[in-house]
């Protein structure tokens, strides 16, 4: 029970951050339908710029809370990603056809290895400690029925939470979201009621890449800060976003959630799975519950292409 | 003419190297419901298409005196052009009630709310699925929230294109009725492109013929109709 329970707030823990990527990836797939390889990287320089504002350069000390210091930085660093998102969209991809989806992917793709160099050359690839967004020492935790469930993994969950229901809030109840989600719907047609699609398009990754940098600047306490710290968690994120429904921003929070718990519970109960036997036939045995995740996305794509919760597609003939 | 609402001169449209228009002149005025007859490929979507700037095009469009042949598609639209396009064209993930309100965009009156409940009237099988994904509907009803949510930005011209396209007879009455009475009561013009001659011919003051990209022909709606030529090829008789 103990176990179990610890297993479980360890993997919604880790599927929060999953969560905050996928559903940047579902916010540029919605608006363009293209999958953003350099979603993760650009996230990542999102939380360096955070770490510029809360300790290398030591802005923002006059405001004493250590704690104030790193969400005043996060904010920053959110305006500043969806800057960086916007720019990126108007000079990269919006010369290019729509239509014509291997360009745009291909700039994606160069855009990762890109923006990681960049921030390679700019910070080095040195571990560099990021502060924390809410309390994480050994301490800072509430015990139930023995398991440990953290102020830090409570405060992930609650952030992103708060910032799905904002994030719900501009989608369904704004002028701005309904034109982004009729842009979603039928581009053609969004032209024709009015709507001018590359401001939408704008809209769409300034929200992705500001969604995006915050999960990065929440996970980097625990992983540290360095130029590739993303490329792991991005890998989940693809599968979050998949299982979910590449168009449901929802499917993408819980998609994330649930490959955070199918990873954590497969690797506490299958980790030391060696088939009774005292030497396991393969070395690498205890690092394939790690492929769950990857198993569900393949069960799902099979049986459900669309997702659990994506837009299926119909055609009228 | 002072009250010509829309004119095109000498307008060629091409899809890279397939031209499709070769110099369409053809003028709508204020209140009037024209028609362009046509056959599959004589270039009557296009011809609607380049209106909205949504082809490559050459020549002259002009809206209400002004210039519209190099603005942008939604400057068009907010400057009083409503497009229903061939196939519906509803957003079929937003629900029939978020496509109605997108259909008023441009808008910043109030009255967008009232003149929403005024189309649930007039087509209560769209009030009762307004929760509905507009994908769900069916032909008929998708075609009649298209139309709706067109003249949802209250439009000064509407261009239609094959409205009854793979529609059942009576739905067809039904929308060209509602063609008649939005031009009547709202005087919006209306530029109609269509195959179904005899119904549109019915409901118009005025048509063109097109044929491979080119005007060929003109007049009121009642000389086309006795136009032994026209007969012929699009009534039937």
């Amino acid at each position: 029970m103990q176990l179990l329970l610890q297993r479980i707030f360890d993997g919604v823990s880790d599927g929060a951050v999953y969560a905050s990527i996928a559903v940047a990836l579902v916010l540029i797939f919605k608006a363009t339908t293209l999958i953003n390889f350099a979603q993760g990287e650009m996230a990542m320089f999102g939380a360096f710029f955070a770490y510029i504002f809360a300790v290398q350069s030591g802005i923002l000390d006059f405001l004493g809370n250590q704690y104030l210091i790193i969400w005043v930085a996060a904010i920053i660093a959110m305006v500043l990603s969806a800057g960086v998102g916007i720019t990126i969209e108007r000079t990269l991809t919006r010369p290019f056809d729509p239509e014509d989806h291997l360009p745009v992917v291909l700039i994606t793709l160069g855009l990762f290895l890109g923006i990681n160099a960049i921030a390679g050359i700019i910070w080095n690839y040195q571990a560099r400690v990021m502060p924390a967004m809410f309390p994480n020492g050994s301490d800072d935790k509430i015990v139930i029925f023995g398991a440990r469930l953290f102020y830090d993994t409570i405060g992930t969950i609650v952030t992103l939470g708060v910032v799905l229901y904002i994030l719900f809030i501009i989608l369904n109840k704004t002028k701005m979201g309904l034109a982004f989600r009729a842009v979603s719907a039928n581009v053609e047609s969004a032209r024709l009621v009015g709507v001018r699609t590359g401001r939408v398009l704008s809209f769409g990754w300034a929200l992705a890449s500001a969604f995006g940098a915050l999960g990065a600047v929440i996970v980097a306490p625990r992983i540290t800060l360095q130029p590739s710290m993303m490329a792991a968690i991005v890998i989940y994120a693809f599968a979050a976003a998949a299982v979910g429904g590449l168009d449901s921003v929802g499917g993408a929070a819980i998609g994330g959630m649930i490959v955070g718990l199918t990873k954590s519970l497969g690797n506490g109960y299958l980790g030391s799975w060696h088939f009774g036997l005292e030497h396991p036939p393969l070395e690498f045995l205890p690092a394939t519950p790690l492929l769950i995740p990857v198993l569900i996305l393949l069960a799902v794509l099979w049986f459900k292409p669309s997702g659990l919760f994506g837009t299926k597609r119909i055609e009228r003939v | 003419m002072s009250n010509q609402v829309l004119s095109c001169e000498n307008v060629t449209a091409s899809y890279g190297a397939i031209q499709a228009l070769h110099g369409v002149n053809l003028e709508v005025n204020q209140g009037e419901i024209v028609v362009v007859l046509g056959a599959n490929g004589a270039g009557k979507t296009t011809t609607l298409r380049a209106i909205c700037n949504m082809v490559a095009t050459e020549g002259t469009v002009m809206l209400n005196g002004s210039d519209i042949s190099k603005a942008d598609t939604a400057d068009i639209v907010n400057a009083g052009v409503a497009h229903v396009p061939q196939g519906r064209g509803t957003f079929a993930a937003l629900t029939v009630l978020e496509n109605l309100e997108v259909g008023a965009y441009t808008r910043t009156d109030d009255e967008v709310q009232s003149d929403i409940e005024m189309w649930f009237e007039k087509y209560p099988v769209l009030g009762e699925r307004r929760t509905q994904a507009a994908g769900s509907l069916s032909g008929g009803e998708q075609q009649m929230l298209a139309v709706a949510r067109a003249a949802m930005s209250r439009p000064t011209m509407m261009l239609l294109d094959e409205p009854s396209l793979g529609l059942a007879p009576l739905i067809i009455e039904d929308l060209f009725q509602t063609f008649a009475q939005l031009n009547k009561e709202q005087g919006t013009s209306m530029l109609l492109v269509e195959q179904n001659a005899n119904l549109a011919l019915e409901i118009a003051d005025r048509g063109y013929l097109l044929e491979t990209g080119e005007i060929t022909g003109s007049g009121s709606a009642e000389e086309l109709r006795n136009d032994p030529a026209v007969q012929a090829a699009y009534l039937g008789a």
